[in-house]
């Protein structure tokens, strides 16, 4: 019996995995020529991508690559569809919990996200795992928090077979996790990298390096610096070493004092205030320094 | 109804007396059969009682366990009928309406209701009247029993005029005008009653009467639609609680099709044999009424149970209710059988806050506020939007770096820093025992605490965007005006940016 039967259970197995990588195929990339080329076509749209956190205080970084590449892998077309995070509880008490107006900043609508507070990994895996299933969602972000051992091929598998059969992107942000064997398409380890200053050593827009651990579809180990540009969606290559400003404002530099008083300052860039009664508004002041 | 508690064996012997303070003395408030027979009533004074009778059990009155107690029989009682009201202190009320028949008539359903309240040691007065008033007149002050139709006067008549509950003041005077019973004072023309003591009597006294009927106030709304099932047997195996909520679900199904609407909140009530009554609800975010799709809800709902549902000696009675329908109009299914995305979105919630709760699955919605901590909040993702919240986020700048962070703490992190000058941002600081350099520093954004919700003592904070030497961006503030609200300002870490 079994002569016949695992043949036929591998003709079944087989016949579904070339179907998940058929909806698979569906990718999404980069917009920076280097990376694109490096992994062939894209990233594939319905698969398990992880992002890890090098080091505690890069969790917001891996988030916001994350957020980036889930932006990425909406279709242009249309509206998008809804974004499920399935989150863990202790990352909120470790990295802070999520804050609206910094995903519209990063170019997400709030209205999009779906938050799911999950006590524990299992939690958080069985959210993305269910959500994972629905293919009207746009990407499914999975943050669980630290080692555990949830997380491991099965499960991996799970997910990636979920996403597959879906076509919805698989985006895990791991924090304060070192990165495992796991079954997903693509692994990445996210640091910060110093901004591109603006003027008046303002710092600019959010810079990651990133590496490529693993590349189900190519070659790894590769390294790149971007930037992300929430205007046009896309990110940025930045030039090694490229980081102008860093000398003088390592500097002190005089700072003038501000009165409380100054409210019109100013604040012609300040963001046009939802506040309806400009008597009641809080008196706020945005002045960039000089100096 | 009466419920008296029942205490251990170990005070079996005692009379048991149950005191509380009053006006500084403490005072029997209900005193158990054994004490009773002895001479103790309520209204004695302890130290009185206690001199008459020294082999006394006292227990302090507890109002609160006393409720709890109460809405505990009043749970079980909903196995004779949906309707069922609190009468505080001690009673409950029961609309049994179109119910007796189902338990073999009035008199079969009061032998049951006293037969499973013995059996937990509680003794009852029950009575059974046409209104409630009439009811509860003959249960508190009478013999009980069942008033045929119509009989109300004449059983109400012997009653004393307390039993009309009226305040005693009011019992007082009746009682000194020689009026003593109900059927004294239903002889009399109303209106010179109304004029001494009030219309509230008349209304009473009609009620008690029975010539003038009200409906009681359920402690749960009546559902918009009901299926339940009784077993002879008790059932305890899983496959037989599905078997059954899948009947039931198909019953409510057909129900809720007739009325062309869907269910937004089903609740199905099992009843064990030991009285225990267990609730379990599934919400959804949109009426439904396909009763695969609750069943699956339900499923995820039981798996996730904290606190699984413990059949025990089996459930007798598993009831099916939905409290909440609302419209549901056939959907055109399209020609790829799939309905819309936007329904799959609210299935899949639907599912996952069976699953993990309806405060755990949260969109954010916008505030119209400058504070940080409560521009936006998160609510649960099945809350209403409402047609009124069309706050908009507010857009960001283009060709501007993000402003606001991408994940807050809250509450703000207490972090040690070395501030350049008063009012610029510090150089370097300490935050969860590591040194960030400051490298890069915008600022400083002033956000004043909104004063119409300040507490006491709210500083004004000074925000800065600042990126230390590895380019890890954050949000920082300095709490209090230098110099004016504060001389040595202290500085917090709210945010990080990506």
């Amino acid at each position: 019996m079994t002569q016949t039967a695992l043949p036929a259970l591998r003709r079944s197995l087989a016949r579904l995995e070339r179907e998940g990588t058929a909806r698979a195929r569906d990718v999404f990339s980069f917009g920076v020529p280097d990376i694109d080329q490096t992994l062939g076509s894209g990233l594939g749209r319905g698969a398990l991508h992880e992002v890890y956190a090098l080091s505690g205080p890069d969790v917001a970084a891996a988030t916001g690559f994350a957020i980036a590449m889930a932006l990425r892998a909406a279709p242009g077309a249309t509206i998008p569809g809804p974004i499920l995070w399935a989150r863990q509880d202790y990352v909120d008490t470790e990295a802070g919990r999520l804050h609206a107006p910094g995903l519209a900043e990063l170019g997400l609508d709030p209205d999009r996200v779906i938050i799911v507070q999950a006590r524990d990994a299992l939690g958080v895996l069985r959210a993305g795992a269910e959500a994972l299933r629905c293919p009207a969602l746009s990407a499914v972000l999975i943050e669980p928090w630290g080692e555990t051992g949830a997380i491991d091929l099965v499960a991996t598998r799970r997910l990636s077979l979920a996403a597959g059969g879906s076509g919805v992107p698989a985006l895990m942000v791991r924090p304060a996790a070192s990165p495992k064997p796991s079954a997903a398409a693509t692994r990445w380890a996210v640091r910060s990298l110093p901004s591109q200053a603006l003027e008046a050593g303002a710092p600019g827009l959010p810079a990651f390096a990133i590496t490529l651990l693993r590349n189900r579809a190519g070659t790894a180990g590769h390294e790149w610096r971007v930037e992300w540009n929430r205007d046009e969606r896309c990110f940025r290559t930045r030039q090694h070493g490229q980081e102008p400003g860093r000398a003088h404002a390592a500097l002190p530099r005089p700072v003038g004092a501000v009165s409380a008083n100054r409210a019109g300052t100013g604040s012609t860039d300040w963001p046009a205030s939802a506040t309806a009664d400009p008597a009641l508004a809080e008196q706020t002041t945005r002045w960039r320094d000089t100096g | 109804m009466q419920s008296k508690r029942q205490d251990g064996a170990t005070q079996d012997e005692a009379p048991l007396v149950i005191v509380d303070k009053v006006n500084g003395a403490l005072r029997l408030m209900s005193v158990d059969a054994r004490a009773l027979a002895l001479g103790l009533t309520p209204g004695l004074a302890l130290a009185d009682a206690r001199a008459r009778v020294p082999t006394l059990a006292v227990v302090a009155l507890d109002t609160v366990a006393d409720d709890a107690c109460l809405e505990r029989i009043a749970d079980l009682c909903d196995r004779w009928t949906p309707l069922v009201a609190l009468d505080p202190p001690h009673g409950l009320m029961l609309d049994i309406s179109g119910c007796a028949h189902l338990f073999g008539g009035e008199a079969h359903m009061l032998n049951d209701i006293g037969r499973r309240f013995a059996h937990g040691g509680l003794s009852l007065r029950m009575a059974i009247a046409g209104t409630p008033d009439a009811a509860r007149a003959l249960a508190r002050f009478g013999r009980g029993g069942i008033v045929p139709p119509g009989g109300e006067a004449q059983a109400a008549g012997p009653l004393p005029v307390a039993a009309l509950g009226v305040a005693a003041d009011i019992a007082h005077g009746l009682s000194r005008a020689g009026l003593k019973t109900i059927a004294a004072l239903a002889e009399r023309p109303t209106t010179p009653l109304a004029a001494r003591f009030g219309d509230d009597l008349v209304v009473r006294l009609r009620r008690v009467l029975g010539r003038e009927d009200i409906r009681i106030t359920p402690r749960r709304a009546p559902p918009a639609c009901m299926a339940e099932r009784h077993f002879a047997e008790p059932i305890a195996r899983t496959s037989d609680i599905e078997a059954t909520l899948t009947r039931l679900l198909t019953q409510i199904s057909d129900l809720l099709q007739k009325r062309g609407e869907g269910g937004r909140y089903f609740e199905a009530s099992f009843f064990r044999t030991d009285g225990q009554v267990t609730r379990i609800a599934v919400e959804t975010g949109r009426p439904v009424r396909d009763p695969k799709v609750v069943l699956r809800l339900y499923r995820e709902r039981l798996e996730a149970l904290d606190d699984p549902l413990d059949p025990g000696f089996g459930f007798d009675l598993i009831r099916f209710c939905v409290p909440i329908a609302e419209p549901l109009d056939e959907t055109q299914v399209s020609l790829d059988g799939r309905i819309n995305e936007e329904g799959d979105v609210a299935d899949l919630i639907d599912r996952l806050v069976a699953r993990f709760g309806r405060d755990r699955v949260q969109r954010f919605i916008a505030r119209e506020t400058h504070d940080p901590q409560r521009t936006a909040s998160a609510v649960p993702a099945t809350y209403e939007p409402g047609k009124a919240n069309a706050l908009n986020w507010p857009a960001p700048e283009p060709h501007e770096p993000p402003l606001r962070p991408l994940q807050l703490f809250d509450p703000p992190q207490s972090i040690e820093t070395t501030a350049e000058v008063p009012d610029g941002p510090p150089l370097r600081f300490r935050w969860r025992r590591s040194l960030h350099e400051v490298v890069l520093a915008e600022g400083p954004e002033r956000i004043a605490p909104e004063w119409w919700r300040r507490e006491s003592g709210t500083p004004t904070r000074d925000y800065y965007r600042v990126e230390d030497s590895n380019g890890r961006r954050f949000w920082l503030f300095r709490a209090g005006l230098y110099g004016r609200e504060t001389d040595k300002p202290h500085w917090y870490l709210h945010g990080l940016f990506a």
